[in-house]
């Protein structure tokens, strides 16, 4: 797969954006502002990226990352000095760090940054990219491409995140426990948001999307181990790992989908199942349940089929009531609709799905169309399923996931 | 607002298609113009015949030139257009990755520069 080189890259990649992320935290938390502290360090950052994969990582890099930012931005932080008052003391901040990191590491101000990203004041939309670009320092246009917006909309939505949480004091703060549930579920949301972006991306052919699902479980990583008695965070890390043990099991070597049902388990990734599972016994020991808690469970029980040969889809549909009481979202109703249709069969299924088409929001949701083909084709009613399958075609982004769909569609009506 | 999706396909590896596949995608193209009718986004929408059919008319000095060929030479050719209603450049940008030829070449987004958005009213 990977070779040598790619994989040292990735790792120095990987150094360089982790201690850009802190030195972004450690700034802004003490002036507020993300911006400039972005800009104090982006030549740097661009030198670390360019320059870490060839000579290694240094032995200090945060260290190295705030010499050269001193460096290469002296003059402009001086003219900014004149220009703009209130940024001046960014540059006596750096120095600060760059001073204490002679004798110690700098304190690990990311989780503080996330907080005040996903913050409720901030548009929920952009929360996610904001994490994306403050903590891993990904550019806009890189971002935009993700989520499917183009690149100046994604700037400028940057940018005003960034002067609000400046402008309206949005605090760089680990919430009080009594608000921290809620407040923890939009900073998860937005992880969970960055990794399934990159996941809808199966083949891996596209790089920056493969990243993000890498980057997503990096943060899910970050925040478990800074949160180590938040159940919610484990099993959002839970969820992700099983579904990234499943990557090379999702593709033919044709190139073709492969739905879950049909995988070839020995092709999942077998220690990312196994701490999987230990994520989701550890939260599991919080005796507090959550949504991230469940949908792992859920695939918990996919991954079982590894082991015992079949699928218990009476503890899915189980799992998918408890989900969709707490989390009622379209997704999980359309989940729960499939894992009716499996234990009590396909007429139960569909009349499910069919009490959630009057949601208008569905129209134009594939994952609708697609589980009421599959359901019309089981009963037999070929020309409805054939329609349901055209929507569902229609609506569908993946080349691949488009093929599957249409064999389908053939197969009723040959 | 109203949205030009301008199709740009590679001719040449689109003729080398393999029967079964040119099929798969004219039924894939079939679908998605009617999810976008289902939808109602969809306002018009047709396929153009290759640039071999293509004229160029240009008239410089007095004198018209007629050329055989599309107006530039480029590696990926216009195909074919929609033009759909969305509510903002973000649901436009949903269909264009939803069009077939998003993932065989470039789908081109713009706007349809309403009359009234750059004449003045009298």
């Amino acid at each position: 797969m990977d070779s040598r080189p790619d994989i040292a890259r990735a790792a120095a990649e990987a150094a360089a954006r982790e201690s850009y992320g802190k030195l972004v935290a450690w700034l802004a938390a003490r002036t507020r502002d993300v911006a400039a502290a972005e800009d104090a360090l982006a030549d740097a950052f661009a030198a670390a990226l360019e320059r870490w994969p060839r000579t290694g990582v240094p032995e200090k890099p945060e260290a190295w990352l705030l010499a050269v930012a001193r460096r290469r931005r002296v003059d402009a932080v001086r003219r900014r000095l004149t220009s703009e008052a209130g940024r001046d003391h960014l540059k006596l901040i750096a120095e600060e760090a760059e001073a204490r990191m002679t004798d110690e590491d700098l304190p690990d101000e990311r989780l503080r940054l996330m907080f005040a990203c996903a913050h409720p004041a901030i548009e929920s939309g952009v929360r996610a990219p904001l994490i994306l670009q403050t903590i891993l320092g990904f550019d806009a246009a890189t971002i935009a491409s993700a989520f499917l917006l183009s690149p100046a909309t994604m700037g400028q939505r940057l940018v005003r995140a960034k002067s609000r949480i400046r402008e309206t004091g949005i605090p760089f703060r680990v919430p009080e426990r009594t608000e921290l549930g809620e407040r923890l579920d939009a900073v998860l949301e937005a992880i969970y948001a960055a990794f399934t972006e990159g996941w809808s991306d199966p083949a891996g052919t596209e790089t920056r999307r493969r990243n993000l699902a890498t980057e997503g479980i990096w943060l899910g990583r970050l925040v478990a181990s800074l949160l180590p008695d938040e159940p919610e965070a484990l099993g959002l890390l839970s969820l992700m790992l099983f579904a990234e043990a499943r990557r090379a099991a999702r593709r033919d070597p044709a190139g073709d989908y492969v739905p879950l049902a049909e995988q070839d388990h020995a092709l999942w990734d077998h220690a990312l199942v196994d701490e999987a599972e230990a994520c989701l016994r550890g939260a599991a020991t919080k005796g507090v349940i959550g949504r991230y808690q469940l949908e792992a469970a859920v695939q918990s029980v996919h991954a079982a089929r590894r082991l015992t040969g079949r699928t218990d889809w009476i503890a899915i549909r189980e799992l998918y009531d408890a989900l969709f009481s707490i989390a009622g979202s379209p997704v999980v109703a359309i989940n729960r609709a499939v894992a009716i249709a499996e234990t009590e069969g396909a007429v139960a299924g569909l009349a499910t799905l069919y009490v959630l088409g009057d949601d208008k929001r569905l129209n134009d949701y594939q994952p609708y169309w697609a589980a009421r083909a599959g359901l019309l084709a089981r009963l037999g009613q070929g020309p409805q399923a054939v329609e349901a399958y055209d929507r569902a075609i229609g609506l569908e982004r993946d080349p691949a996931v488009r093929r599957f769909l249409q064999e389908k569609r053939t197969a009723l009506t040959r | 607002m109203r949205y030009m999706l301008l199709i740009n396909n590679d001719e040449a590896a689109l003729a080398n298609t393999p029967v079964e596949k040119a099929q798969q995608m004219s039924a894939a193209y079939a679908a998605y113009t009617e999810a976008l009718k289902k939808s109602g986004a969809w306002l018009a929408g047709e396929r153009l015949r290759p640039t071999q059919a293509t004229t160029s008319v240009r008239i410089a000095d007095g004198k018209t030139n007629v050329i055989d060929g599309p107006y530039a030479d480029t590696k990926e050719q216009l195909a074919g257009f929609y033009m759909i209603e969305a509510a903002d450049i973000d649901t436009a940008i949903d269909w264009a990755a939803r069009c077939p030829a998003a993932s065989t070449g470039t789908v081109e987004l713009r706007p349809i520069w309403e009359m009234a958005d750059y004449m003045p009213k009298k």
